[in-house]
């Protein structure tokens, strides 16, 4: 029983850890300018995890196979230096890896979350509804309307409860279903929910963002190619929630203007 | 006055000595004695089949889940008439896979994994193990157990409300859980039940806690110093503290949750939510409250969960291997250092929730940290595995299965520790990967190297070791086909929480998911040979003698199942520690707890 | 002869009490912090005057604490004395009154409240009208129900004296003391906390 044991331990550590090694499921490639660093990390950890995994497994499981009891009444050993080592070694080894991936994944988080908004940087205003997204862009005038939740009318398409006829700044503002930004520039996104917790998440982009309504929260990135990729949402929201996404669609700049243009004019 | 002789001083310690032995009275009656029984043992294996049947249900529930996932489009037989109009046809909707999705985290954390391995052997087994002939409040304990009974069926009757059970996860967020039948389908009655159960819950678990410290603290035998007390009671100890702060704080949460819903108040809700085209009259609440209430229970609670495991395992692999545990005061040291850092690191679980990016440093940290003890806990397992002389019995199979299932979970965390990756894995089936692994598996692992330890103690026959041994070896294989995979999907972005996966992406994953279903279809199957097992041995076991494993602990000094006050009237006095294998006593290789001092040469 | 400790036996039942103080604690903190995210987060503030009946109903729950404290002495006295010189009937006295006294004083208390929660209510403050009004009768609501158990566990403790078959009840009744004066110290933050931040 001890060696049927170690065997299966051993033939499901390889094979787990084969299909990671392989890659066969894997990360898309990422197509934002954070996503080196986050996929850096990512693969730090890895393979630090990996040599840990296999290593305790393969250990345990050849522990089993040998100390079975053969009938053979041998004494029982005590592990040599006792408890020690194994604080020695729990401390030390996680100790340093925490150390390092904590330095490096703070830089990380930090450049996700913790930067200052780029001056030169799209703002793109998102709300997220009960299953929709929808992105408004300021317009000509660079400024965005106020929201009015009491006027939302999702009928006639005053999806942000936009008051045009009162307020100037509104009129101009472009709503789309779409998240359309130009490449290699850094976009801002501000998100707002209109009735329950929503999330944003592209994994191509490697940004993931909770809307928690009362709250407005930005959302920065910058992507790297002309690409047409699925924002899902990941945060329970109601039986719509698998249902639920938009695309973002990366254009070349001057693609970019003219679609800009041809949404003003509608 | 006449002369009287003065009666003998009675000074107040005897008198408080008195209070102290607890005058046990045998029951009477087939109500008092095994329906509304005072005895921790009754209470326990009454725990014990609460969690079975709750187990049962949630696994149903889980193999509905799964094959709709596989299957999205097939009718399944029969739930057409469980439920007309959320699977219509047999066929089911997306609201129905969420609610049945929230009854089973529900069901599957609340009533299997923190009532089998805490309030189930922790309340059969601890009182015998210090020493003591009862719980310190039995009536308080068998409130407990009623009141835990109370809350389950409150949280099943959600299945019969028009409005269905509640589909906002076991997490509950608010404000989908907070405002009320405009939310959606499942968000009405549904949704306050749940809210209401669980405060119930609570009340229920707190009671138990209170016993466990109590008895711990005050009801210990002579001898029985801390250092001498079992892993497992240890570990109870300790569980019964972390349950006492995280309960204490759910119940609130769960209150200011239920008058959000029924009496207006806005704890929750922000101003103006537009729900359903309905301006919402709610107006100041905060979400991330819930969230920050939630998870300051909900992460001690999966350490509530799988502590009474380490308990277990510390304490039933020196008996397989007869050898002692490797660092006993580094292994209590670790439990009460995974204990108090339980508390601190609540917030990675909200990395993303929109709360200050530097806090998410401040969580990351002591959730990274919790690591260390867990490592040192695992080497001292696999320390005590080496150089012994290992009894492969089943309850010994499960303990190095719980060591081998538990690394793969904890590896896991590892990744989602670290907020910039929790960035890309956060909401993937990488989390349901993880949390599976520790919690359905590794605890449950702990549940069964219980079940098949104390079995013999607590209904006085032996289970039978091959089917024993062939449970363990299909569920082992199970599991990791199960929920290895997971991990997979996660990185490829594969979100979770979803009944369906009609995204470009995530279609080419179903492949996968289909193996899932197999492998979770299968592994539920194979544990209807522990079901079998543990009906047909309760009736026509082998008969077990007293100490069928020659174990040393006080539990298996006792008969087999143990009178009704545990130690037949006497009080044992403890001369030894918990695990003393490997050295040789009157009876063999060890040297029970409660053998005259005389005994034993190393 | 033992030196005569007037000071309540350790038993369980204290221990009970202990860890029963520490969840109600800890619940009323979370109460707390609930209470101060909701300040912080929405503009919608309105600040409530608190009854000044709220006043008088703290003095009488200190007086209960006194009176408790009293009994609870008077009884330890008649039950060393009854041991030493195996008098009995020493349990129908003055302890007896002293406790039924806080029992009465535990009941005005929560009477008292009543009257705030209804003065409160004429000012047209119910528990969904803002969120100062809500925690008000949060806070004060749930400090009433934990009372209530506290005189349950007095009342508990009378019935044990009036039977008198099994032996005197020193640990309830040093359990239920404590659970008492804790509700007082609780008492006094809730008040604390309801006056300068309400």
């Amino acid at each position: 029983m001890g060696k049927l044991f170690a065997v299966i331990v051993a033939v499901i550590t390889a094979v787990s850890a084969g299909v990671f090694i392989a890659r066969v499921w894997w990360l898309p490639p990422d197509i934002s300018v954070l996503g080196a660093g986050i996929d850096h990390q990512l693969g730090e950890t890895m393979i630090a995890s990996g040599v840990l995994f296999v290593l305790s497994q393969l250990v345990l499981a050849v522990f089993v196979w040998q100390y079975a009891d053969a009938g053979d009444g041998r004494a029982v050993k005590i592990f040599p230096g006792g408890a020690t080592p194994m604080v020695v070694l729990a401390t030390v080894l996680v100790g340093i890896e925490i150390l390092v991936l904590t330095l490096v994944g703070t830089r990380v988080w930090a450049g996700i979350f913790l930067s200052p908004p780029d001056p030169n940087a799209l703002h793109i205003d998102v709300q997220a509804e009960q299953f929709a997204y929808y992105f408004r862009y300021p317009g000509a005038d660079g400024k965005f309307g106020v929201p009015h939740p009491e006027l939302i009318d999702d009928g006639n398409g005053n999806f942000f409860g936009l008051d045009p006829a009162n307020d100037t700044t509104a009129r101009d503002d472009i709503v789309a279903a779409s998240l359309v930004v130009p490449v290699n520039r850094p976009v801002l996104l501000t998100l707002h929910a209109k009735d329950v917790g929503h999330a944003f998440y592209v994994p191509e982009l490697r940004v993931q963002q909770d809307f928690v309504p009362g709250l407005v929260i930005p959302l920065q990135f910058t992507a790297t190619e002309v690409v047409k990729k699925e924002i899902v949402c990941t945060q329970l929201c109601g039986l719509g929630h698998f249902n639920m996404r938009a695309y973002l669609e990366v254009k070349p700049p001057d693609q970019f203007a003219q679609w800009l243009t041809e949404q003003a004019a509608q | 006055m006449p002369d009287t002789p003065a009666p003998p001083a009675v000074g107040l310690r005897e008198t408080v000595e008195k209070i102290r032995v607890l005058k046990h009275v045998p029951p009477t009656g087939f109500l008092r004695t095994h329906v509304f029984s005072l005895d921790h043992k009754v209470i326990g294996k009454q725990y014990l089949d609460l969690a079975l049947v709750a187990v049962l249900t949630g696994m149903v529930l889980s193999w509905l889940m799964r094959f709709h996932l596989a299957y999205p489009d097939v009718a399944i037989p029969g739930l057409g008439r469980l439920a007309p109009t959320r699977a219509a046809g047999g066929v089911m909707t997306p609201e129905l896979y969420l609610s049945l999705m929230t009854m089973h985290g529900t069901i599957m954390v609340f009533f299997v994994l923190t009532t089998a391995p805490f309030a189930g052997f922790g309340n059969f087994v601890l009182p015998i193990q210090v020493g003591a002939e009862d719980m310190a409040f039995p009536r308080f304990n068998m409130m407990s157990f009623w009141v835990t009974l109370v809350a389950f069926l409150v949280l099943l009757a959600a299945f019969f409300v028009p409005d269905g059970p509640p589909l906002s996860g076991w997490t509950a967020y608010a404000p989908l859980s907070a405002i009320g039948k405009d939310a959606g389908p499942g968000q009405g009655g549904g949704q306050t039940l749940w809210a209401l159960s669980i405060a119930i819950f609570c009340v229920g678990q707190l009671l138990g806690a209170l016993n466990f410290i109590a008895t711990t603290l005050d009801l210990r035998a002579r001898g029985m110093t801390f250092m001498r007390m079992p892993y497992s009671t240890w570990a109870w100890f300790i569980t019964a503290v972390i349950g006492l702060i995280a309960f204490s704080v759910l119940l609130p949460a769960c209150i200011l949750l239920i008058l959000d819903r029924v009496a207006g108040t806005s704890f929750f809700i922000p101003a103006g939510l537009v729900v359903s085209d309905r301006l919402q009259p709610h107006s100041g609440g905060s979400p991330l409250l819930w969230q920050h209430l939630f998870w300051f229970f909900g992460h001690p609670e999966v350490y509530i969960a799988i502590l009474p495991g380490f308990g277990i395992i510390s304490h039933i692999l020196p008996v397989f291997a007869r050898k002692p545990l490797l660092g006993p005061k580094v292994a209590v040291a670790c439990m009460a250092a995974i204990a108090f850092l339980s508390y601190t690191v609540w917030g990675h679980h909200m990395f993303l929730s929109g709360m200050n990016p530097l806090s998410a440093t401040l969580f990351s940290v002591p959730t990274l940290i919790i690591t260390i003890p867990a490592t040192i806990m695992v080497l001292l397992w696999i320390g005590t595995v080496y150089g012994g002389r290992l009894r492969l019995t089943t309850a010994c199979l499960f303990c190095l299965g719980f060591i081998s299932v538990f690394v793969s979970g904890g590896i896991s965390g590892f990744f989602l520790a670290q907020p910039s990756i929790d960035t890309y894995l956060h909401g993937t089936y990488f989390v349901v990967g993880h949390f599976h692994f520790v919690m359905g598996v590794a605890a449950m692992f702990g549940i069964f190297a219980g079940t098949y330890f104390w079995f013999p103690k607590m209904y006085g026959r032996m289970m039978n070791e091959t089917l024993g041994k062939i449970h363990f070896t299909l569920t082992l294989i199970g599991v990791y086909a199960t929920f290895m995979p997971m991990h997979y999907l996660g990185l490829a972005g594969n979100v979770r929480r979803y009944s369906a996966f009609t995204d470009d992406y995530m279609k080419g994953s179903l492949p996968l998911h289909r193996f899932i279903t197999a492998a979770a279809l299968f592994t539920g199957a194979v544990q209807l040979i522990f079901l079998v097992n543990l009906v047909w041995s309760r009736l026509r076991g082998a008969k077990a003698p007293d100490n069928p494993w020659q174990a040393t602990s006080l539990e298996w000094s006792v008969p087999s199942p143990p009178p009704f006050d545990n130690f037949g009237g006497k009080h044992p006095v403890v001369a030894h520690g918990p695990d003393e294998y490997g050295r040789t006593g009157p009876e063999g290789d060890f040297v029970m707890q409660a053998a005259p001092t005389a005994g034993g040469t190393a | 002869m033992d030196t005569l400790k007037l000071s309540p036996p350790s038993s369980p039942a204290r221990t009970g009490v202990w860890v029963g103080i520490a969840t109600i604690t800890l619940s009323f903190a979370a109460y707390t912090s609930a209470m101060v995210v909701r300040q912080g987060s929405g503009a919608d503030w309105q600040h409530v005057a608190l009854p000044r009946i709220l006043y008088f109903n703290t003095l009488l729950l200190l007086a209960s604490s006194a009176t408790l404290e009293a009994g609870r002495r008077r009884l330890e006295v008649d039950w060393a004395l009854e041991a030493l010189e195996g008098r009995a009937g020493a349990f129908s006295g003055p302890g007896v009154a002293w406790l039924s006294a806080t029992m009465a004083l535990g009941l005005l208390f929560i009477a008292g409240q009543v009257i705030a929660w209804r003065g409160l209510a004429a000012r047209g403050l119910f528990l969904a009208t803002n969120p100062a009004s809500d925690f008000f009768y949060v806070f004060t609501a749930l400090h009433g129900l934990h009372l209530l158990g506290g005189v349950t566990a007095l009342g508990y403790v009378l019935a044990r004296l009036r039977a008198a078959s099994a032996g005197p009840p020193r640990a309830a009744l040093g359990a239920a003391s404590l659970y008492w004066h804790f509700m007082d110290v609780l008492w006094l933050y809730l008040l604390l906390v309801l006056a300068t931040r309400l």
